[in-house]
C-alpha cells in the first residue's frame, strides 16, 4: 500500500472546509488522475467519482498496484467513455488512502498518523473537497459526471450542490439514501475490521502490523454482495478447488471459498482498514432527501442537468428500486431524465465488467449529449 | 415517418411540454424537438428501444405505462400522446385516467375496429381481421381491448371527457369527425385520433 509520491498527482485545497461533523479542515491534499486532453473550448471534460474501494486510477495501469485501472472496461481509447474524445478527471475521495487526505496521513500537530483522530466525513464533504479540481482546471461546466455505487451517491450530491456545473449526469447502480440492508452490510464489514486485534483502535501504522484478517473478511463479505446468486452459481457452483473430493477440513475445498480468500488477500495490500471504516460510514450517513425540506425532488428543482439513470436487473445491493426512486424524484421536479434497467446476471458489479448493453447505452448517451452540449454554446 | 406522427406534430404548439407514452425508438420525440422546439419526453417498455432513444440524446424512461405513470405529478405535461397502444393495456380505463391526470390535454389514437375492412373480414370470411393497422394474428396480437371510433366516442361521452377534436385517418387522407358524420367515418377510417381533456 506504500506508493511512490511521484506517481500521485495532488492539489492542495487551501480554503477551509467546514465538515458536516463540525470540524474544519484546510490545506489538505486531494489526489487525482486525468486521461485524454481538455479541448480548447473546455467542453469535453467528464468527472468520474469512484466507489468505496476505488481510486483515481480509472484506466490503463494503476502505477501503485501495477494492476488494471478499475474501470478499464468502460474508459479508454475508443471505449464507451472515449479518452481520445473526452478529458477524464477522477479524484481519490476525502478519507481515501491513495494520496488524498485520509486517516493514514500524518497529523502535523503530533507527527503521528491520524487514525481514529481523523474527523468522520460525509459524501457531501467528499464533494466539497473535490470541487476545487474544477477551479484547478478552469472548467466552468463539465460535459458529464459519472459514477457507480458510492460514485453515484457522490454524483447526486455534486448535482444537488452545484446544479450549473455539469451538463449531464449518469448515476449507475446507486441510491439517494442508504437503506437498512446497505447499512447492515457496511456494519458487518466494519465489525470484521474492528474485531481484528491488530486493528488496535485504529493505531496500527507504526508497527506495520495491519489488521489484515479483519480487512480481508470485510472484503470477502462485501464481494458476495457485488455478485448475483445466478452469477455465482454459474461461475462456481459446487466446483472443488484443484481436488477430486472433500478433504474433511476447513481449508478451501470449494472454488468459491478459494476465490473469496484470494479477493480478501489481494485487497489488504492496497487498501487501508481505517479508510474502509471512514468511507463506509460516509455511505451510511448519505441521505440526500434529508438535506431538503420537501424531500428528494427539491434537490433537483429547476435543474437543467440531463440525467441518465442506469440500474442492473440482478443487482440486489443497490436494486432497481433505488434507481427508480431517483427517477421519480427527477420526474417530480421536471428534470430531464432517461432511465434504463440493463438485464444481466452480473449483479452490482455489472458496471465494472464487460456488459455490452450497458456500455453501448453509456456511450450513446455521452456521445449524443456531447453534440447537444457543443451546439448549445 | 407515419402520417399519424405528421398530424401530431402539426397539432402540437411550439415549446410545449409533452410526454410520448410508448415512444418506441423515439422518432416522434426527435421530430418534435427538432421541428418545434418542444420539450418532449418518453416512456417505453422495451430495453432495446430505450437504448436507441438514449443514443439519440432523448429523455426516455424505461418502464410500463400501465403501472408507472403514477410517478408524474398532476398536469406535468401540456400534452400526453398515446399512439395506438390503449387497446394493449390490461386496464385501459385506468391508464386513460392517468393520462388525463398528468396531461392538460391528451392525444390518443386507436386502430378502428369499426373500419370496413375489419368488419368485412369477420362478416364475410368469419375470420379475425388482419389489416395494415392490425397486422397481427389472433394468437400473437398484443391487443386485448379493441374498440371502434364510435365506441371510444361514446365512452368519452359517458365519462364526460371533453373531445376537443377528432380526426379520422385513412392512409394519407385525414378528415374531421363530429357527432353528425360519426357513423360513416367510423366505417371509413382505419385509425381514429382524439384530442381530449
Amino acid at each position: 500500500m506504500n506508493y511512490k509520491t511521484e506517481n500521485i498527482k495532488q492539489i492542495t485545497v487551501a480554503k477551509p472546509l467546514k465538515l458536516d461533523c463540525g470540524q474544519t479542515i484546510k490545506e489538505f491534499p486531494i489526489a487525482y488522475e486525468t486521461y485524454g486532453k481538455l479541448n480548447k473550448e473546455k467542453n469535453n471534460a467528464i468527472l468520474i467519482f469512484h466507489a468505496l474501494t476505488g481510486d483515481q486510477f480509472v484506466t490503463g495501469t494503476n502505477p501503485v498496484t501495477n494492476k488494471e485501472g478499475w474501470w478499464n472496461t468502460a474508459v479508454g481509447p475508443g471505449k464507451a467513455v472515449d479518452t481520445e474524445k473526452y478529458f477524464i478527471i477522477c479524484a481519490n475521495v476525502l478519507g481515501g488512502c491513495m494520496g488524498s487526505f485520509g486517516p493514514k496521513n500524518i497529523n502535523v500537530l503530533n507527527g503521528e498518523p491520524y487514525g481514529l483522530k481523523f474527523p468522520v466525513i460525509t459524501i457531501r464533504d467528499m464533494i466539497k473537497a473535490q470541487e476545487s479540481l474544477l477551479e484547478h482546471f478552469e472548467i466552468k461546466k463539465l460535459l458529464s459526471v459519472l459514477g457507480g455505487s458510492m460514485g453515484g451517491m457522490q454524483l447526486l450530491q455534486f448535482c444537488a450542490l452545484y446544479p450549473d456545473k455539469t451538463f449531464s449526469a449518469v448515476p449507475i447502480a446507486s441510491t439517494a439514501s442508504h437503506n437498512a440492508q446497505q447499512i447492515a452490510l457496511n456494519e458487518l464489514a466494519r465489525q470484521a475490521i474492528m474485531s481484528d486485534p491488530l486493528w488496535n483502535k485504529g493505531n496500527y501504522y507504526k508497527d506495520k502490523k495491519i489488521p489484515k484478517n479483519g480487512l480481508a473478511v470485510a472484503r470477502m463479505a462485501a464481494h458476495i454482495t457485488y455478485m448475483s446468486d445466478k452469477g455465482l452459481q454459474e461461475r462456481f457452483g459446487r466446483k472443488l478447488q484443484e481436488k477430486k473430493d472433500y478433504e474433511f477440513t476447513f481449508d478451501a475445498d470449494f472454488q468459491i471459498e478459494s476465490y473469496l480468500r484470494h479477493q480478501g488477500n489481494v485487497f489488504v495490500d492496497r487498501f487501508d482498514a481505517n479508510s474502509y471504516l471512514y468511507i463506509s460510514r460516509a455511505m451510511d450517513y448519505f441521505d440526500l432527501s434529508k438535506q431538503f425540506k420537501n424531500g428528494l425532488a427539491e434537490a433537483f428543482q429547476n435543474h437543467k442537468t440531463r440525467f441518465l439513470i442506469i440500474s442492473f436487473s440482478s443487482d440486489w445491493l443497490y436494486p432497481t428500486k433505488n434507481s427508480k426512486d431517483i427517477v421519480i424524484a427527477l420526474n417530480a421536479s421536471g428534470t430531464n431524465v432517461a432511465f434504463a434497467e440493463i438485464k444481466t446476471d452480473k449483479g452490482h458489479d455489472s458496471f465494472l465488467v464487460n456488459e455490452p448493453e450497458f456500455l453501448e447505452t453509456l456511450k450513446g448517451f455521452l456521445d449524443s449529449n456531447f453534440e447537444i452540449f457543443k451546439n448549445e454554446k | 415517418m407515419k402520417n399519424e406522427f405528421k398530424i401530431i406534430i402539426n397539432l402540437l404548439p411550439i415549446q410545449s411540454r409533452i410526454l410520448d407514452v410508448g415512444c418506441g425508438d423515439g422518432t416522434l420525440i426527435e421530430a418534435l424537438i427538432k421541428q418545434k422546439n418542444i420539450d418532449a419526453r418518453g416512456i417505453e417498455l422495451e430495453e432495446n428501444k430505450v437504448k436507441q432513444c438514449i443514443s439519440k440524446g432523448l429523455s426516455v424512461i424505461q418502464g410500463n405505462a400501465e403501472t408507472e405513470l403514477r410517478q408524474f405529478p398532476n398536469k406535468a405535461f401540456d400534452f400526453v400522446v398515446l399512439s395506438q397502444t390503449l387497446q394493449a393495456f390490461y386496464q385501459p380505463e385506468n391508464v386513460l385516467n392517468e393520462l388525463l391526470r398528468i396531461g392538460k390535454k391528451v392525444i390518443i389514437s386507436i386502430p378502428n375496429f369499426g373500419y370496413w375492412q375489419v368488419r368485412t373480414s369477420l362478416l364475410l370470411f368469419g375470420k379475425m381481421p388482419v389489416t395494415k393497422s392490425l397486422p397481427d394474428y389472433w394468437y400473437n396480437t398484443p391487443n386485448l381491448h379493441m374498440c371502434s371510433i364510435k365506441d371510444f366516442y361514446q365512452f368519452c361521452d359517458k365519462k364526460k371527457i371533453k373531445m376537443d377534436r377528432i380526426i379520422g385517418i385513412n392512409n394519407e387522407k385525414i378528415s374531421s369527425i363530429n357527432r353528425i358524420n360519426l357513423e360513416i367515418k367510423n366505417l371509413l377510417s382505419e385509425v381514429g385520433m382524439f384530442l381530449i381533456s
